[in-house]
């Protein structure tokens, strides 16, 4: 029988490319400069929600959270084979903690038909790994965590393969439930060259007017409107149009969104300055290394 | 969420499997000792399970002064929505002001599911806590004696302090092996206090039909000495030179990640912050750049050497010891030097 997968995504920062390029002076990051990408274990939650569709059939719709620029990733999760993308973009987001998240999150997924929520495990730039249980909870389904492999479907019980740190479970669950899944899990698929060429045109709103203002950049609002309703109208036939919505649309209620709705606050930030200590250098000869291992030796830090 | 209780006490989650306690709630002993003695209050344990009443006494020699027992046959597998269930019940009745939880996959998974149904604010994989004040600028107000969350973010390039004043409990997972175990005491003595909770099946939505727990195979965080390899080890067969001067010394082999990713090594042997963090009296890396997320796993270590053969790598920025060269002619050389003298 078919499953319906919603994947949660995230654009985030390339955290392993910092270099002295990215720092400032005063050795802070520059966020701005680091390449966006796809957060690497969504990768692994979309990819799992893929295999479940080539095997029972069923949908897979890719939401993201984020700038109007995160819907980057929901291009390449269309690329890859989801049927449908959703970008929640809105001012009153920003400053949002995981609780803040995972509350506007769960008004978006609720609008959706879904049987298993995927997440990745956790997400680059803050390693937390709260989103995916936060949600689960506001959802009022099961969760597991950590998931390593699908065992199966059967009907309505999904069995998956969980780590524990060190060792594992294999563990059976109704649905619906939300699975955040490892790096470990899977090999993402490349970008399928037939839905590349289905969606590569795919646009939000946001987008469609900007490429509207672009096409046509002395015309009125009434002419530019009209050239969105067109490019719109072109999209959809291949359904390349990515549903945009704002906190209105998923009727989220403004107390538990951005900063009112973030209990945590940050007190302070430092940056991690690599400051230099004392540092003896020893030449990779015979008698300094000797000379260094003996000294090891007599001060005891060799037994 | 609770009320800002300025007379709640400091919690521990006891985090058990199978009637054995885990390192983490120890390691949290010592440190929520700190916490409740600062604050005047009392340090509480939180221990579920099924014919666990053995463990208490354990927690009170560690630092607890009350252990809050919940003995029932529903508990004795965890499950995230079971014992969310039962630690939002005791919070609400006893209301703590600061829980904390180890970040395990246990602590990291039920820690988020107990915030969002408390809708209360909660800081992960934290490598300190302490207790301090919060200003808000804009406004002028102040806090004090609030429980100072401080992590890592940002892939390990910053640290944040993360603070949360007005929805309580104030809740962290903390990293496995930062907190230094205290040790036992024997004088100490505590309280037992017995609860109750009712779950129903739905309480229970997952079978465990197969459970495998290996025991760690190796103990980096008790090694005196440790001998690591990086990605600039080249190969699964240079890694040897790494084995061989850590049997030569008694020490443990460590691994950066992307050693492991690299297949020179398997991952009971990370050494980071998604690893193990160590502090050995003597710490070689070997073919390690020394990126941050390293970094943040093993410079308390007292004494570190670095074999490099690119003399601007990271690491030499915090090592005490520089060799500039190739680690397959350094490390030979050095065995040859401990088996001559030991």
């Amino acid at each position: 029988m078919p499953y319906n997968c919603v994947v949660l995504v995230k654009q985030v920062p390339d955290t392993k490319q910092i270099s002295g390029k990215v720092m400032k002076d005063d050795g802070t990051v520059n966020r701005a400069a680091l390449p966006a990408i796809f957060n690497p274990e969504d990768l692994n939650a979309l990819e799992l929600a893929l295999q479940i569709k080539d095997k029972f059939g069923g949908t897979v719709t890719a939401v993201t959270m984020g700038l109007p620029t995160a819907a980057n990733v929901l291009r390449q999760s269309l690329f890859r084979g989801a049927d449908d993308a959703v970008l929640i973009t809105d001012r009153r987001c920003a400053a949002s903690d995981t609780l803040a998240t995972s509350y506007i999150l769960s008004c978006a997924v609720k609008k959706l038909d879904y049987d298993i929520v995927l997440c990745g495990r956790q997400a680059i730039d803050g390693d937390t790994a709260q989103v995916g249980p936060q949600l689960a909870e506001k959802l009022g389904i099961p969760q597991i965590s950590y998931v390593e492999t699908l065992k199966d479907i059967e009907d309505t019980e999904l069995t998956v393969r969980r780590s524990i740190g060190n060792g594992h479970q294999v563990v059976r669950c109704k649905l619906p439930v939300l699975l955040t899944v490892l790096d470990t899990a899977n090999e993402p698929r490349v970008n399928a060259a037939k839905q590349m060429m289905k969606h590569k045109k795919a646009l939000t709103p946001i987008e469609i007017q900007q490429k509207a203002k672009f096409e046509l950049p002395e015309a009125d609002d009434a002419a530019l409107g009209a050239k969105a309703e067109e490019i719109t109208e072109t999209l959809t036939k291949t359904d390349s149009v990515i549903k945009q919505w704002n906190l209105d649309d998923i009727e989220a209620d403004l107390t538990w969104c951005g900063v009112s709705g973030s209990p945590t606050k940050v007190n302070r930030i430092q940056s991690v300055v690599l400051a230099a200590k004392e540092i003896r250098d020893v030449a990779p000869t015979e008698k300094d290394i000797t000379d260094l291992i003996h000294e090891m030796i007599e001060d005891n830090t060799i037994a | 969420m609770i009320k800002v209780n300025r007379n709640g006490e400091v919690w521990v989650f006891a985090e058990q499997h199978a009637g054995k306690l885990e390192d983490t709630p120890l390691e949290l002993m010592g440190r929520a000792r700190t916490l409740a003695d600062t604050l005047g209050v009392q340090v509480g344990a939180v221990l579920l399970g099924h014919n666990i009443d053995g463990l208490a006494q354990k927690l009170i020699l560690f630092g607890a002064d009350k252990i809050y027992l919940v003995n029932q046959e529903e508990l004795k597998d965890y499950q995230t929505t079971s014992y969310t269930k039962t630690l939002c019940e005791l919070i609400e009745k006893h209301e703590p002001q600061i829980v904390i939880y180890g970040a395990t996959v246990t602590g990291r998974d039920l820690a988020p599911r107990i915030a969002s149904a408390m809708k209360a604010g909660l800081t992960a994989d934290c490598t300190d806590l302490r207790i301090g004040e919060h200003k808000i600028n804009k406004t002028g107000e102040r806090h004090e004696n609030l429980l100072l969350q401080i992590r890592p973010a940002f892939g390990g390039n910053i640290i944040a302090t993360i603070i949360n004043y007005d929805r309580w409990p104030q809740m962290a997972t903390v990293r496995e092996g930062v907190m230094v175990m205290p040790l036992a005491d024997t004088s100490r003595v505590g309280e037992i206090v017995h609860e109750k909770v009712t779950l129903t099946a739905e309480d229970l939505p997952l079978e465990i039909l197969e459970e495998l727990k290996t025991e760690r195979k190796v103990n980096l965080k008790a090694a005196n000495i440790i001998v690591a390899g990086g990605a600039g080890v080249g190969s699964r067969d240079n890694f040897q030179n790494i084995w061989d001067l850590a049997n030569c010394l008694g020490g443990a082999v460590g691994a950066t990640r992307a050693a492991i990713d690299l297949g020179y090594i398997d991952n009971d042997h990370q050494i980071g912050q998604t690893g193990t963090t160590v502090r050995p009296k003597l710490y070689i890396a070997a073919g390690i750049s020394g990126a941050i997320q390293h970094q943040a796993g093993m410079d308390e270590s007292q004494k570190i050497i670095a074999i490099n053969t690119d003399p601007e790598a990271p690491i030499f920025g915090y090592a005490h010891y520089k060799i500039v060269g190739d680690l397959n002619t350094v490390i030979p050389l050095m065995i040859k030097a401990i088996r001559e003298k030991v």
